[in-house]
C-alpha cells in the first residue's frame, strides 16, 4: 500500500504497526486502547477476507494444474481431438492478439489521452468525449464481439482473423488507455508546464520533454493493465479471431488463430471426455500469463514511485 | 539616449472570473537597473510579471487592454512571437521549481528547445550561467544529479541559471527569496546587484526591507492600481503618498 509521505493514513492500521501508529501523548483511557484494537482486529479480519477468494481460486489452479504442467505441455500442437498434448497454438495464438491489441490501441489512446489532458478545453465536446470513454469503458464484452463481427469481419472484410480479433480488443481496451493516460498526465505539476513555458518551450516541447517521461510509468502500468484484460477476454474474440481447432501456427493477421481463454471455453465445454488435467493446465498458463503481466505493472508503478521527485 | 526597457501604457488585465487585477498601469522601466515591485498581496505585482513576459496567456484572460512597448513593438500584439519574447524575458518564481531532469539539463532545457544542436556551445552556456549564479562551485562535479537533490537555495540559483542560460535582456523575479535562508538570500541579492550592469532586472521583493535594500527605482502597487513610482533612495525615505508612507513604515499590509 502507498502511504503519501508525512502523512497519518487511516487504512495504515490495517498493517502489522498499527501499535506504533498509535499517537504516544493521547493519555486514552484503558477501555478506549481495548476498542480501538478490538476495531483494528475486525478491520484486519476484513482486509484477510476479500483476500482469501483470490489466493483460494490461484491455489487450487495451481494444485490442480501443475501434474499436466510440462515442456511438452507449452510446446506441443493439441493432439487426439485436443484430448492430449500441447497448447502451443493457443499460446501463441494469445500472445499475437496481446501484440495486434497493443499496435492500436496503445498510439490511438495514449493520442488521446494526451489531448484531454493537454490541450481539450472544458467545452461541451469535451465533456461529451468522456462521457463517450466512460460509456465505451462499461460496455459488456459481448457486445464488442458482435460489433467486431459486423464492421471488421463482415463489413471490412477482414474474415475471421487476428486482425479482426485485435481491432475488436483495442476498442474495448481504449478507454482503459485513455484514462489512465490522462489521469497520469493530470498527476503531473501543473508548475512544471508553467516553468517550461516560462523557459520558451512550446506546449508540445513541454508535453514531450518533461510531462510525459514524468506520466510514462503511469501510463505503461494502464497500458500493460488494460491488454492484460484484453488477453484474457474470450467473448470479443470468439466471432471476430479465435479457431475452434487448429493445430499449426497462423500464418499471417489474416489467418484465425487458437487463443487461450476461447481454448478454455472449448475444452471445458465443446469436448466430451476432455481430461480434467489438461483443462486446469490451460487455466493455469492464462493464468500465469496475466498475473505476469499484472506483476510487471505492479513493479513499474513501484519503481517510479520510489524515483519521484516530486 | 536613454532608452527604456519597458514602457507600459495603460495596461488592464481582467481574469475569466471578472477580477480586474491591473487597473490601467502607466510606468516606465529602467535599463540596467533593478525596478522593485512591492505592495501588499493581490495588488498585481505578479499579474504584471506574468503579462510582461505572456505566460499570462495560459489562465486565458478575459481582458489585456493597453500596450507594453518592448523595442518599440507592443508585446501585448497577438502577432508577437511569444516563445521567443520569454527567452528574452525570463523569470524566477517564488518557489524553487527545479524540472524533475538533472541539474544540467534544467539549465540546457531553455537552449535545446530553442533548437540549439551545437552541444560544446551548450555545454559551454550551462557552464557560465552556473559560474554567474554562483552554484558551479558546488556542481559541477554532479551535473548528472537530479535537480531536486540539490537544497532549497541551491535549487532557486538553478532556476536563475536556466533562465541566464538563455542571456535574456530582463529578468524578473517573484519573490525569489520568500522560500530561502538569509545566506542563500544574500547570494542571490549580492548577484542581483552585479548582474544589473549586463541586465534589466524587476524583482518583487518579499518584505519592504528587501525592496529599500535593492531598489533603484521602484513601483509601489495596492488592488490594481500604481499609487507611486520613483527613484529608490528617495522612495523609502520620503514617499509622497499616504498610503506608501503608511505600508513602507508598517502601518498595513
Amino acid at each position: 500500500m502507498y502511504l503519501p509521505r508525512g502523512s497519518v493514513y487511516a487504512g495504515a492500521v490495517v498493517s502489522n504497526w498499527c501499535h506504533k501508529m498509535r499517537p504516544s501523548f493521547a493519555r486514552t483511557s484503558l477501555k478506549k486502547n481495548q476498542i480501538q484494537t478490538a476495531g483494528f482486529w475486525v478491520i484486519r479480519f476484513i482486509a484477510l477476507v476479500t483476500v482469501l477468494p483470490i489466493l483460494g481460486m490461484v491455489g487450487y489452479i495451481i494444485a490442480k494444474g501443475t501434474p499436466s504442467f510440462s515442456w511438452e505441455f507449452l510446446t506441443q500442437v493439441p493432439s487426439d481431438g485436443m484430448r492430449s498434448g500441447g497448447i502451443l497454438p493457443a499460446i501463441i495464438g494469445t500472445i499475437y492478439l496481446t501484440i495486434g491489441t497493443a499496435i492500436f490501441s496503445v498510439p490511438l489512446g495514449v493520442a488521446a489521452g494526451v489531448y484531454i489532458s493537454e490541450y481539450a478545453k472544458d467545452n461541451i465536446l469535451t465533456r461529451l468525449i468522456r462521457i463517450a470513454i466512460i460509456s465505451l469503458a462499461g460496455v459488456p464484452s459481448v457486445v464488442y464481439g458482435l460489433f467486431g463481427l459486423g464492421l471488421f469481419v463482415l463489413f471490412f472484410q477482414f474474415g475471421t482473423s487476428i486482425l479482426a480479433a485485435s481491432l475488436t480488443l483495442s476498442i474495448m481496451t481504449l478507454p482503459v488507455i485513455i484514462s489512465t493516460t490522462e489521469e497520469s498526465l493530470r498527476s503531473v505539476p501543473a508548475r512544471f508546464r508553467i516553468v517550461g513555458r516560462s523557459l520558451g518551450a512550446t506546449q508540445w516541447q513541454t508535453i514531450w520533454r518533461i510531462i510525459l517521461p514524468q506520466a510514462l510509468p503511469g501510463i505503461v502500468t494502464g497500458i500493460i493493465l488494460g491488454l492484460e484484460r484484453a488477453a484474457g477476454e474470450t467473448a470479443p474474440i470468439m466471432f471476430t479471431g479465435a479457431a475452434f481447432f487448429l493445430p499449426h501456427l497462423p500464418s499471417s493477421v489474416f489467418s484465425a488463430t487458437m487463443a487461450l481463454p476461447y481454448h478454455i471455453f472449448v475444452i471445458s465445454t465443446q469436448i466430451p471426455g476432455m481430461p480434467v488435467e489438461i483443462q486446469y493446465g490451460t487455466v493455469l498458463v492464462l493464468l500465469i500469463y496475466v498475473l505476469g503481466m499484472n506483476v510487471i505493472a505492479t513493479f513499474i508503478r513501484n519503481n517510479a514511485r520510489r524515483k519521484r521527485q516530486w | 539616449m536613454n532608452q527604456k526597457a519597458l514602457i507600459i501604457q495603460n495596461l488592464r488585465v481582467q481574469y475569466q472570473d471578472g477580477l480586474e487585477s491591473l487597473r490601467g498601469i502607466n510606468l516606465e522601466v529602467e535599463p540596467n537597473a533593478i525596478t522593485v515591485f512591492f505592495g501588499p498581496a493581490g495588488g498585481g505585482k505578479s499579474t504584471l510579471l506574468r503579462t510582461i513576459n505572456r505566460l499570462v496567456d495560459l489562465e486565458d484572460p478575459k481582458q489585456l487592454e493597453g500596450s507594453i512597448l518592448f523595442h518599440g513593438k507592443n508585446i501585448l500584439d497577438s502577432k508577437v512571437d511569444v516563445i521567443d519574447l520569454r527567452r528574452k524575458i525570463g523569470v524566477v518564481f517564488s518557489r524553487p521549481i527545479p524540472l524533475p531532469l538533472t541539474i544540467y539539463q534544467n539549465v540546457s532545457f531553455g537552449l535545446e528547445v530553442a533548437g540549439e544542436k551545437n552541444q560544446q556551445k551548450i555545454d559551454q552556456q550551462v557552464e557560465k550561467a552556473l559560474r554567474q549564479s554562483t552554484l558551479w562551485e558546488e556542481v559541477y562535479d554532479r551535473l548528472q544529479d537530479p535537480a531536486s537533490r540539490l537544497s532549497g537555495g541551491q535549487q532557486q540559483r538553478l532556476c536563475l541559471a536556466r533562465v541566464l542560460a538563455l542571456e535574456p535582456e530582463i529578468i524578473m523575479l517573484d519573490e525569489p527569496t520568500s522560500a530561502l535562508d538569509p545566506v542563500s538570500t544574500a547570494k542571490i541579492e549580492g548577484f542581483l546587484q552585479r548582474a544589473k550592469e549586463e541586465y534589466t532586472i524587476i524583482l518583487v521583493p518579499h518584505n519592504v526591507s528587501q525592496a529599500a535594500r535593492m531598489a533603484d527605482f521602484a513601483a509601489f502597487f495596492l488592488q490594481g492600481e500604481l499609487i507611486e513610482y520613483g527613484v529608490g533612495k528617495d522612495f523609502f525615505i520620503k514617499p509622497k503618498d499616504k498610503r506608501t508612507q503608511d505600508y513602507v513604515e508598517g502601518r498595513f499590509g
